[in-house]
């Protein structure tokens, strides 16, 4: 089937972990956004979630780290940080193993990658689940980008892995939607965090939502650092989103810098 | 310097009970699994976030120990300034400050 959702969101663990200390009329509007995210997939009576997600540590670390990782495990369980901290409990998602292995194997004939049949999901998953699959009964393959550790890949690199997992999505049987969550510019886990560029954020969104691959794939890393901090990194998973919806237009649902939040938040969807 | 290992200590810190339950359990044993320093085995034992940071382990790894060790959030973000005070700027790494006014 056809990929059913495209879309975007943010997932900083502030957003659940210090949600008592955001602005209720920026948080309340943020979080029903989220929450209409995950009506709308669900009304595209999807048979998988997938997200393509930045994680931090969780799972992969310098003694191997992929560009990208998919999973392909039963279950997941998650999040890794201490619940209390993290505002989530434990949970057990459950995996789509059979469906991943056919996605990763089609996608192998178009690019590298590797796979995992054990992942730990950390907040950059756990956040948005909690928002969109609430009971975690939709079966969910994660995928990662290192946006952690340098050399990473270039966001050219992102939109090809993008359309490589739409033209493996499109040729399965099953319905399958697609969420990609990353921060746009933020300085998160140091001193400044908090401090969100927002004109930086509205150009990049304003390229994601025109589905500009030219002005998407541009950004240098040192562009990235020094007008997006470290965690701009993360628009690698945007830049998948976008690949995946090539030839459509997306629309941002919202957009707010919640600076307790450490991120410019943000929901999106493609026109696919 | 083996800033690797004392993130590669944390990374396993962070996501494996068997390390946890070390950690409780021989937090001195942990420490001579890996290659370290004195001086970072002194900024774990501390633990000494401030200096943590300052060495370069990566943000979302030292996020987490932070926690771990009772740190709430706008004491964790102190002792970041505080260890830049003390122990001068970043020494490796990607999470360096810029103007070190966040939102807390
Ligand atoms: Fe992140």
């Amino acid at each position: 089937m056809p990929l059913v959702y495209a879309g975007i969101c943010s997932h900083a663990p502030g957003i659940t972990g210090r949600a008592e200390r955001a602005d209720p009329a920026l948080r309340d509007p943020f979080c029903q956004h989220l929450r209409d995210m995950g009506d709308e997939i669900r009304a595209e009576r999807p048979d998988a979630l997938l997200v393509v997600a930045a994680e931090h540590f969780a799972n992969f670390f310098m003694d191997n780290m992929p560009a990208y990782c998919m999973g392909m495990a039963d279950y997941y369980d998650g999040p890794i940080e201490d619940p209390q901290w993290l505002g989530i409990e434990p949970q057990r998602v459950p995996g789509a193993a059979s469906l991943a292995k056919r996605l990763i194997g089609r996608m192998m004939a178009r690019i590298d990658l590797a796979y995992a049949q054990e992942w730990k999901f950390d907040h950059g998953i756990m956040v948005p689940l909690h928002f969109l699959t609430p009971a975690y009964d939709l079966p969910v393959i994660p995928a990662n980008i290192n946006c952690q550790g340098p050399p990473l890949t270039p966001p050219a690199r992102a939109y090809e892995f993008g359309r490589a997992l739409r033209e493996a999505c499109d040729a399965v049987e099953e319905r399958i939607a697609l969420v990609g969550t990353g921060g746009i510019s933020h300085w998160p886990a140091t001193p400044d965090s908090g401090k969100i560029n927002e004109s930086w954020d509205r150009e990049f969104l304003s390229r994601w939502a025109a589905n500009d691959r030219a002005a998407l794939t541009a950004y240098s890393d040192e562009e990235t650092w020094r007008d997006g901090g470290q965690g701009g990194f993360e628009i690698r998973t945007l830049i998948a989103v976008a690949g995946a919806a090539e030839g459509a237009t997306g629309e941002i649902r919202y957009y707010a810098p919640i600076p307790i939040f450490a991120v410019g938040c943000t929901v999106g969807r493609m026109r696919i | 310097m083996s800033l690797y290992y004392v993130q590669k200590l944390l990374y396993q810190l962070n996501r494996d009970p068997h390390a946890r339950a070390r950690f409780d359990e021989n937090f001195e044993g942990l420490l001579d699994d890996f290659d370290l320093t004195e001086e970072e085995k002194a900024a774990l034992r501390a633990p000494d976030i401030g200096l943590l940071y300052v060495m370069g382990v990566n943000g979302q790894i030292l996020m987490h120990y932070a926690a771990l060790r009772g740190f709430e959030w706008d004491r964790y973000i102190q002792a970041m300034r505080d260890g830049l005070k003390l122990h001068g700027p970043v020494r490796a790494g990607l999470y360096l400050t810029t103007d070190g006014r966040g939102a807390v």
